[in-house]
């Protein structure tokens, strides 16, 4: 706004309004207010509540306390192991698969329209409705669903959600079928522009299938591999939905991740909101993101490099 | 890297339009011609429909079928279809009794307050950023694509005491603006709407400025005509994220008398006989559903278009 003030007095407001100033302003203010009110200032708030104290009325300093808090809360270990799992877990199962059923999918000459629905199903399905319906086939019972099926193979019924050894594999694999769809519609548009001169001079040296994905395919892919890599990583380390509705942080804190604890901080307190604390931690997140996006762009930009 | 990416796209794009000999994948047509990748084929194609038909489509089918199966044989024998008949009263029930009905519609509010607001912003500031392009218009590119680089959970709490202590007027708690506002503050829409801008032909617009078109009309009757694939995109993401979303609507709508689907039905599963609140959950499986069989094609282009931003 203070650029805006010293423009106009350089130009005087007539030759403002004349070079359509006003119309402008019309078409930059909903944006304005919005962003102004709903995103930038409480970005700005967020950083400054986690130095103080907060009851929704009156605010106080409190320099470091909350962040001594968070740090010295003994959940916070746990939620940070639970939220690492998740991710570590999404990672090695949920992401090389839609890599797969992409460059798969690409192969087959017919239905490939039908085919990329069909994939992107879940994606539309609300996560609400997905994970209500996957507590129910989670069900440990032996007429459960999931262990109806795998009975058919001749396994003993599995406890799933129920059980803090098998609850978190349980998570993941619901929110790789949940979003399995989306990656693999973005693969497909990647592989769409590898350029088949490549195949075929791949094909005049002799290279067999497995050579062309792996020498072709994967390194035409590895922008976006990178890309989708770390913006797995950000996601999954936010993971809040299928903890909070599947177990609600249970059985024995097994499924409590970092998100969960923020919003326990928050809104779950018989206290009242610790909102300072709940800002600290989500702060404390943020810039733990930023550094390892930072470190992730600088070392694959290398690598893209070479 | 964007530009890259997007280049590459219309690359692919015209390639698939201009020249069809061309389109070919990792296997080779000589490949096809070898009886053992002929077979090794044909055995992927079948995993790969199987696999994708039973994780597809599976669970909803399984719904649909649990929607209308008593609550016993459910619970006895999920898997088999309906072992002692059908009981189409689970849906009358979810939708009267449940209170399915008011819940369908506040959703559908909320769905298109968030389609409104979010389409108004993202052209408005598209036009202004790409068309109109006033000096400070740098300026606040910057501020809007800043955001998307901060999580979403940053904003969560401030955002909610801004809620509950409106810079103006009273509290927005169970309020539809306290979620269509922050809906609407999404630099992704803008990002694509203000790129698909950028890429009009200026000529248009020289043309209409010179027949006497105010920036308005210009906005109104040539800008927003020529970009109905963009507004086409950007609408079915607004709704879909609408209906998907759980955890800002639970917390700024707390009144059930105002809630969504999404946010109500897991408050109401453990008063609910099984059956009915399968009813219930495949009676709002429907909206989104029916949303991507008619758009699938913009569905699918936005999806992938996601992935060009990103990239």
């Amino acid at each position: 706004m203070t650029i805006l003030t010293t423009r106009k007095r350089k130009r005087t407001p007539a030759t403002w309004l004349r070079g359509g100033g006003l119309w402008n302003l019309v078409f930059v203010a909903p944006m304005l207010v919005v962003f102004g009110v709903f995103s930038w200032s409480p970005i700005v708030q967020s950083f400054v509540m986690s130095f103080q104290k907060t009851n929704l009325i009156t605010a106080h300093w409190v320099g470091l306390d909350n962040f001594v808090n968070v740090l010295s809360d003994p959940l916070l270990g746990t939620a940070l192991i639970n939220t690492l799992y998740f991710a570590v877990l999404a990672l090695l199962f949920g992401f090389p698969l839609p890599i797969l059923l992409a460059v798969l999918m690409s192969e087959v000459k017919r239905g490939k329209g039908v085919y990329s629905a069909l994939a992107y199903l879940p994606v539309v399905i609300p996560p609400v409705i997905a994970v209500l319906l996957w507590k129910f086939f989670y069900d440990a019972s032996p007429t459960g669903v999931f262990n109806t099926i795998i009975s058919w193979a001749g396994i003993p019924p599995q406890p799933w959600i129920q059980n803090a050894m098998s609850a978190m594999p349980s998570l993941v694999l619901e929110a790789t079928w949940a979003g399995a769809g989306g990656s693999i519609i973005i693969y497909l548009a990647a592989l769409l522009s590898v350029p088949p001169e490549l195949y075929d001079a791949a094909e005049v040296d002799g290279a067999s299938i497995w050579r062309k994905i792996w020498h072709v395919t994967l390194p035409q892919l590895r922008g976006v591999i990178f890309i989708m890599l770390i913006l797995q990583v950000i996601a999954t380390s936010q993971v809040f939905l299928e903890p909070f509705l599947f177990t609600a942080g249970g059985p024995a804190n097994a499924t409590i991740t970092v998100l969960l604890l923020i919003y326990r901080y928050a809104f779950q307190n018989s206290l009242g909101g610790n909102y300072g604390e709940a800002t600290a931690l989500s702060v404390m997140l943020a810039l733990f993101l930023a550094a390892l996006s930072f470190v992730y762009f600088k070392l694959t930009e290398r690598w893209s490099n070479n | 890297m964007s530009a890259v990416t997007t280049t590459r796209l219309r690359r692919a794009k015209a390639r698939d339009e201009s020249e069809p000999a061309n389109d070919r994948g990792i296997v080779s047509d000589f490949d096809r011609k070898k009886p053992g990748v002929r077979v090794v084929m044909a055995v992927v194609h079948v995993f790969l429909a199987l696999g994708l038909v039973v994780a597809g489509l599976g669970p909803i089918i399984w719904l649909a079928k649990a929607a209308i199966t008593p609550t016993q044989d459910t619970i006895r024998t999920p898997l088999e279809f309906f072992p002692n008949g059908i009981k189409w009263e689970n849906l009358a029930q979810a939708w009267t009794e449940v209170h399915i009905d008011q819940y369908f519609i506040n959703t559908l509010v909320v769905a298109a307050g968030s389609w409104f607001f979010q389409l108004l912003i993202a052209t408005t500031a598209g036009y202004a950023l790409s068309v109109l392009r006033p000096r400070y218009a740098p300026l606040l590119n910057g501020a809007v694509l800043a955001t998307l680089f901060i999580p979403s959970i940053v904003l969560l709490v401030p955002l909610y005491l801004t809620i509950v202590h409106p810079p103006i007027g009273q509290s927005l708690l169970n309020n539809y603006l306290a979620v269509w506002l922050p809906a609407a503050a999404n630099a992704f829409n803008i990002l694509l709407v203000k790129r698909f801008f950028d890429n009009l032909p200026r000529e248009v617009f020289e043309a209409a400025r010179t027949d006497g078109a105010g920036p308005f009309r210009l906005f109104w009757s040539v800008v927003l005509p020529m970009s109905r694939p963009i507004l086409g995109v950007v609408s079915v993401f607004a709704i879909i994220n609408s209906l998907k979303d759980y955890l800002w609507p639970m917390l700024v709508l707390p009144d059930p008398a105002v809630q969504t689907l999404g946010v109500r039905l897991p408050a109401i599963q453990s008063q609910t006989e099984l059956g009915v609140f399968m009813a219930a959950l495949a009676i709002s499986t429907i909206i989104p559903v029916v949303l991507f069989l008619g758009f699938q094609r913009v569905f699918l282009r936005g999806a992938g278009l996601g992935g060009a931003v990103k990239g």
